[in-house]
């Protein structure tokens, strides 16, 4: 019995990567009036998957923002507000929809401190990517058109710790910050996260797993597939050191470059489609400054070039997996 | 005029518009002479809508310029220094070279810069409003569209969720009859572009753009409907692009006799003669008036043309604001105990009373009436079971007279 109770408290205290999300803009409300979210259907009914829910009730109609269908409207909303020195959270149904307020972000949020005025001090947010069945318009990943707009900030956490302390990073950030949630892991990834206030900084990667024979570079959901894929891999003798990149911009070089040097191997894992990805860039950056380093080409493993597909057996052959991380590390093993 | 002007404040408006023409004269020959880095977008018989609705603001209030409102600016305390260097893409422009032509603005003196893309700056506004009235701030926000950008989706997301929250923003519609090249008629098929206000239930208003005082008048109105909590709102200035769509363009396309019609309505002629007519200047102020003018755009023109480019490796500084170059905080001007818990709590649920501002349920009119109204005989418009009305019909009338309450 007192086994059990131990088992459910322990439980009690786990959070979802969900829950994780609204504790981290529950508690940056608390902290900062400043703080406001506005969304579509983020306030009475707490949002599409109520990463809100509980927030209207405390903050008020004021600082939870129900908007209408209208994402260029509300981005156009979120950093007219940043003007005034307030620090909105933006919140996208899907982050799919982002295409809708593009240019918004593009040519208006990321360029304004460049363009001689303070930086849009906002985060965008919003559920992204597959593996839910939910077809090309609600699953996909579009960090890398954000990754390519100088001016932005791109956070793509793979852990309910991180997710938290990075959220509450981009809150409290000075630059727009594109913070995408793979809605894949809300409810999956469960863990303790500490008790007292704590944040994440931006634009640091981490050593999920250390190795010795290969790097494995992922982020958001394929970094748990790298990982159990390297627990395959380390069942077999091969032993990979996995890297949660966690923000995708500002790139933290250093970091996957320190491996590489001692692993010499590098194999490059994520969900986006596979032609301009961001594989090809640390590939790149890599060639560039650890070429020497390398015993083996620069292996990836990504989505295939194409939308994503509604069908779970053609889902499943568009996405990356842990048997295909697996073949591609033995692979490059073998050099 | 409803709005009275003492006679200094006239012979100021006066002041904005020539210098908004001279300026803009004075950039003319530095284009030709290939000075300029960039285009040049003139507003030759637009002057009056920029000054006039500029100088109706006031102090605290926010403008967003677009192109052809460089005189709006002008009011809002910008030296023309910062229209030449803006240009001539100098390292003392607003924004030191980084981006031209009307694209700077400056947030100490309420003024945000646009972006070409057309309509994006009414929700940015928006956004504005809607914050400097959580702030208590009481402010109104103002920015112009074109006849042309009123198409776009971003002017319509911006005045639909400034309509929805109520917003102090004032959209100035600029109906110069052209986009580029293409006819208004050729845009939209209405004959007042005010009349896209009906579609978001706010007030409009359409003024002669090329009557300065007609069109400052009308933007007091405007203000005072804002600050009372009846924003958003739009005017209508009626007027005629002069040149073409920039210096590039010898608008052939625009008949011979519109321009002659136009011209003979031309704004600043049209206020002299106000001036003269009502005795409001002497021939030896006039002069005074143009001899400063003069001055003040050979000084800036001679600032700018003397001033540095940027250094090449700037072009790799400012993409981030790191290390606290900008320190980033509101201007709380109300409580904050107000917006923060326990206070801020409330029930989160929808309510068919008017508890939070949006404006009371009403009851569906009958199925038929609707139907008849929308004049396709289908019904399409409402159910009689009335779930078409939903649990908040947040605005049942186009006009609206009652303020809001909870929201300031």
């Amino acid at each position: 019995m007192a086994k059990a109770a131990q088992v459910e408290e322990a439980a009690a205290t786990q959070v979802t990567f969900l829950e994780a999300i609204r504790q981290a803009m529950f508690e940056e409300m608390e902290r900062d009036p400043a703080v406001v979210l506005i969304g579509e259907d983020v306030g009475v009914y707490g949002g599409a998957f109520k990463c809100s829910a509980g927030l209207l009730e405390r903050f008020g109609w004021e600082r939870v923002m129900d908007t209408p269908i209208a994402e260029t409207g509300l981005i156009g909303a979120a950093f007219g507000m940043s003007i005034l020195g307030l620090r909105p959270i933006a919140e996208l149904q899907f982050i799919d929809f982002i295409a809708c307020c593009f240019n918004q972000i593009t040519n208006f949020v990321a360029k304004s401190h460049y363009r001689g005025g303070p930086p849009a001090a906002m985060v965008i947010r919003g559920p992204s990517a597959g593996g839910q069945h939910s077809g090309p318009l609600h699953s996909q990943n579009p960090e890398m058109y954000f990754v390519h707009t100088p001016g932005l900030k791109v956070i793509y956490p793979s852990t309910p710790y991180d997710a938290k302390g990075l959220l509450k990073s981009a809150v409290r950030d000075n630059n727009p910050v594109l913070f995408i949630e793979h809605k894949y892991l809300y409810r999956r990834i469960k863990e303790e996260l500490p008790r007292e206030e704590y944040t994440v900084p931006i634009g640091k990667a981490m050593v999920r797993r250390p190795g010795r024979h290969l790097t494995i570079v992922s982020y958001a959901a394929m970094m748990h597939t790298s990982l159990a894929a390297a627990e395959e891999l380390a069942r077999e003798g091969i032993e990979a050191e996995v890297i949660d990149l966690r923000t995708l911009l500002p790139l933290d070089k250093e970091t996957i470059l320190n491996s590489v040097r001692h692993t010499n191997k590098l194999l490059i894992v994520h969900e986006d489609t596979r032609t301009g990805g961001i594989a090809g860039e640390i590939a790149a950056i890599v060639c560039e400054e650890a070429f020497d380093d390398l015993d083996g080409p620069i292996e990836r493993v990504t989505s295939l070039d194409t939308p994503v597909p509604f069908a779970p057996t053609m889902e499943e052959y568009f996405l990356p997996n842990a048997e295909k991380v697996a073949a591609a590390a033995r692979k490059l093993a073998k050099y | 005029m409803k709005h009275p002007l003492k006679r200094e404040q006239l012979l100021e408006l006066y002041y904005f518009m020539k210098l908004n023409r001279e300026l803009e004269d004075a950039m003319v020959r530095l284009f030709r002479q290939n000075k300029l880095m960039s285009g040049l977008y003139q507003s030759l018989g637009q002057e009056a809508i920029s000054i006039g609705t500029a100088y109706a603001l006031e102090e605290r209030d926010w403008l967003a310029p677009m192109i052809r409102n460089i005189g709006a600016m002008l009011v809002k305390g910008f030296p023309p220094r910062d229209v030449f260097t803006q240009h001539m893409a100098r390292l003392t422009a607003p924004t030191r070279g980084k981006d031209s032509t009307s694209h700077f603005g400056d947030y100490k003196r309420r003024a945000v810069g646009p972006i070409s893309m057309l309509g994006d700056l009414i929700p940015v506004m928006t956004g504005v409003a809607m914050a400097g009235r959580y702030l208590g701030q009481n402010i109104v926000t103002l920015t112009w569209i074109g006849d042309g950008g009123s198409s776009t989706g971003a002017f319509h997301e911006g005045l639909g969720l400034a309509a929805s929250q109520r917003a102090p923003i004032i959209v100035v519609i600029e109906n110069n009859q052209w986009a580029y090249s293409t006819p208004v008629a050729r845009q939209v098929p209405l004959k007042d572009l005010a009349d896209r206000a009906k579609a978001y239930g706010i007030p409009s208003f359409i003024v002669d753009g090329n009557d300065v005082l007609a069109v400052y008048d009308v933007t007091k109105d405007a203000v005072e409907l804002c600050r009372a909590g009846n924003g958003p709102v739009i005017i209508e200035a009626k007027t005629h692009r002069m040149k073409g769509h920039a210096q590039h363009d010898p608008a052939e396309y625009v008949p011979k006799e519109m321009f002659e019609y136009w011209k003979a309505r031309d704004p600043i002629a049209r206020f002299e003669k106000y001036l003269t007519d009502n005795k409001l200047w002497t021939e030896a102020g006039r002069k005074e008036i143009l001899a400063r003018i003069e001055r003040e755009i050979a000084e800036d023109q001679k600032f700018a043309e003397e001033s540095p480019m940027p250094p090449p490796e700037m072009a790799a500084e400012g993409v981030y604001c790191e290390s606290g170059c900008h320190d980033i905080r509101p201007e709380w001007k109300r409580p904050v105990a107000e917006v923060t818990p326990p206070r801020s709590s409330v029930k989160s649920e929808w309510t068919v009373s008017n508890e939070d501002g949006y404006g009371e349920w009403q009851q569906p009119a009958e199925a038929r009436d609707l139907a008849g109204a929308a004049g396709n005989g289908g019904g399409a418009a409402a159910r009689p079971d009335g779930r078409n009305g939903g649990a908040r019909n947040r605005k049942s009338k186009p006009a609206r007279v009652t303020k809001s309450k909870g929201r300031r």
